[in-house]
């Protein structure tokens, strides 16, 4: 008789998995494979809710396979290494953020971009090369090559750093790769959730000057105070908008809902860079002059590959950046998944997984 | 009052004008100002015919001022030179392009990109710093600020090195500065006009593999056999389009009329770069998951500045690149014209004002 999908592995493992596009989480038994020679396994502490999560749980995206185990800002204690794993100890404190494979052989993994690989496999609802489905950190364990193992140094809280993998990288690679990370410049930060609230911490550790904008005037406190921006200007009001024409370097947009780019092109200086890291649905409107009057660029950027992944998490080390988060208990997670839907959180939920995901067998 | 055109200035010019948004031009008497301590007079030999000046002509951007004399690909002769000028001399070959004055002193102006300035003057239909209106170049002479003229260096045909002015220099900018000029990379040409066929000829001269992309299949055999293409691709075959999906390094969009960009992006490799260059008239679609998922980006360009205009005329030369032109005489404008907004002609026209004006 063939195993059900949930006990094609021998290692028994447990989380809470969304059933269907309603979304809804619940406790799940499920199965890991056994610690190959290249593997990692660790017990799963703390896991960030990723707003890519929410996406996913409810087939927003299309693409979806239910059971679901999200969750790919996990951090956790390894329990044991394989045979030829050199780079891990039990013991270590690790953590395995969006992806758990690549095919290692491209141009793009030869560069140490994994995550632009095209056999990149996702941490969970992808499909793996040993054709099971990968599933990711709601759960009490995880499995992974070492190659996607990621080292936290010992001064970053283990709540706080889970949100790193996935927020943190998203804006920490295009800071860099757009030149945009240099002492003195100015970059807008577009929307302050999760990634935004990232993106303001690592600019102002690379000697940034940062504006925020958002929509929300009930958010410039917090912005200033807490965070460290420069200053905050509201989306919505035209005034405070023309008074920034012409003044950044750079912008990082995180906003995921559908909003409009020539007002942002606007405040760009010549030679200025709008960096897309949000995912809206529908295309933008681009006036191409916007762009050929002043040289400027519209890019993307999509998390990255493991090493810069490390060298962002010892950078964060080294100025002592982690997320600002919500600890929740496992069994909040609908009603957290809710508020999250209303941007409801400063600014990303964490689980307690370690002390609060229950195994029912 | 304001003064007629002939009056403004002290020295007497003559030159082609249209005068409302038909932009049929006519002969127009005008003037240009005393040749200053820094001025240099070019007698006019060659003046390209850019799609701009037939948007100009008719108004289509909106804020011609008319009487306007077209042309700012200019290349001629050295007629005098003011007291301060030392760079050169009476009967030298010169070239005048899109730009003749800016503030000089802002921090753009000082990183040599006069293009971006907030206070460029352009060739024609701009304010000067006098508060008159320039004039181009289908006209038989043009006194320029000697740091807005261009040296013609030896070897680069005069009629043929006049298109590098405006679509040379407007092709050479975004690729020296998008670093698209790896050899051995492929870039992709969409368009094959006057912007599009200088694309492919830089673009080959840097070692890079050409692909034309184009709606009109029956441009490949002069893509491949004459101006040195690698390969052809038709926009609208669907199944070689795919093929070629993900293969790009670079793009470079000359395509003025509004198309969809998401087939050029899907063309482009991971961390691949589009530049566009055409100004179409409505917003561009611009589909945001192909740019994040393979960290690719849409850029803009706009001509270059003088120093990179130099060196791009200079490097044309050591290549022996110049544009392929049809030479017509002044007063075969018009026909020129209707034909440009028909993209008749292979690839710029060039008006031999020296010998027809």
């Amino acid at each position: 008789m063939a195993k059900s999908m949930d006990q094609q592995h021998p290692v028994k493992a447990f989380g809470w998995a969304a059933r269907d596009s309603s979304g809804h989480l619940s406790p799940y038994n499920f199965s890991r494979r056994s610690t190959g020679e290249n593997d990692v396994a660790f017990k799963v502490l703390y896991c960030g809710v990723c707003h890519s999560d929410l996406h996913s749980i409810k087939n927003e995206w299309g693409g979806s396979t239910y059971p679901m185990v999200p969750g790919h800002e996990m951090v956790g204690v390894v329990t044991e290494v394989g045979s030829k794993v050199t780079k891990f100890n039990v013991g270590d404190r690790v953590g395995v953020g969006c992806m758990v494979w690549s095919c290692r052989s491209c141009d793009s993994c030869s560069s140490d971009l994994e995550n632009y690989c095209l056999g990149m496999i996702l941490t969970y609802n992808a499909k793996y090369h040993d054709g099971t489905i990968t599933y990711g950190g709601y759960s009490n364990l995880m499995v992974a090559d070492e190659h996607f193992i990621v080292s936290i140094p010992d001064n970053l809280p283990l709540e706080r750093a889970g949100p790193l993998l996935c927020a943190g990288i998203t804006v920490y690679s295009p800071l860099r790769y757009y030149g945009l990370d240099k002492p003195g410049l100015h970059v807008a930060v577009v929307g302050l959730g999760g990634l935004g609230h990232m993106a303001v911490k690592f600019a102002k550790a690379m000697g940034l000057k940062v504006t925020v904008i958002s929509t929300s005037p009930n958010k410039k406190q917090e912005a200033i105070e807490r965070l460290g921006a420069d200053s905050f200007l509201v989306s919505r009001d035209q005034e405070q908008l023309r008074s920034a024409i012409g003044t950044m370097d750079g912008i990082i947009d995180t906003v995921s809902a559908a909003h409009h780019l020539p007002p942002l092109l606007g405040l760009l200086k010549t030679n200025g860079k709008l960096i897309v890291v949000g995912a809206p649905e529908k295309p933008f409107e681009l006036p191409a002059f916007q762009l050929i009057y002043g040289r400027k660029l519209v890019g993307g950027s999509g998390i990255g590959g493991m090493k810069e992944t490390q060298e962002m998490i010892d950078f964060a080390s080294k100025h002592n950046i982690t997320s600002e988060v919500e600890v929740i208990r496992m069994d909040y997670i609908n009603t957290a998944m809710e508020r999250l839907a209303k941007a409801d959180v400063k600014y990303r939920f964490v689980i307690d997984i370690g002390n609060s995901l229950q195994t029912t067998e | 009052m304001a003064k007629a055109p002939e009056q403004e200035h002290p020295q007497k010019a003559f030159g082609w004008a249209a005068h409302d948004v038909s932009g049929t031009l006519s002969p127009f008497h005008f003037s240009r100002r005393e040749n200053g301590a820094d001025d240099v007079t070019v007698k006019i030999q060659y003046c390209g015919v850019c799609h701009s000046d037939l948007h100009s002509a008719k108004n289509e951007w909106g804020f011609t001022n008319y009487p306007i004399v077209p042309g700012h690909e200019i290349v001629g002769t050295v007629t005098k030179v003011g007291s301060n000028v030392s760079k050169f001399k009476v009967g030298e070959p010169v070239g005048v392009g899109v730009i003749v004055d800016s503030c000089r002193s802002c921090e753009i102006c000082q990183q040599d990109l006069e293009n971006y300035c907030p206070e460029t003057v352009f060739t024609y239909n701009s304010f000067s710093k006098d508060k008159s209106i320039t004039y181009g170049g289908y006209s038989d002479f043009i006194v320029v600020d000697q740091r807005f003229v261009l040296r013609f260096p030896e070897g680069l045909p005069l009629d043929a090195g006049a298109p590098l002015l405006c679509a040379g220099i407007t092709v050479y900018s975004p690729m020296k500065y998008y670093g698209m000029t790896e050899p051995g990379k492929h870039l992709g040409v969409a368009g094959l006009g006057g912007l599009g066929h200088m694309a492919v000829k830089l673009g080959k001269a840097f070692g890079l593999k050409v692909t034309v992309i184009s709606s009109s299949p029956h441009k490949e055999a002069e893509a491949i056999q004459k101006l040195g293409a690698d390969s052809f691709l038709v926009t609208s075959d669907s199944s070689t389009m795919k093929a070629a999906f993900g293969t790009m390094d670079y793009i470079i969009d000359t395509i003025s009329a509004v198309h969809p960009l998401a087939p050029l992006i899907s063309l482009l490799r991971m961390n691949g770069k589009l530049v566009t260059v055409g100004l179409p008239e409505k917003p561009l679609e611009l589909p945001i998951f192909s740019l994040v998922l393979g960290r690719k980006l849409v850029g803009g360009s706009d001509i270059g500045g003088i120093k990179e205009t130099q060196e791009m005329l200079d490097f044309c030369a050591k290549h022996k690149i110049a544009a392929d032109i049809e030479l017509i005489r002044m007063e075969e404008i018009n026909t020129a014209m209707e034909r440009l907004v028909k993209s008749d002609v292979k690839y710029r026209f060039v008006i031999d004002v020296g010998n027809s004006l």
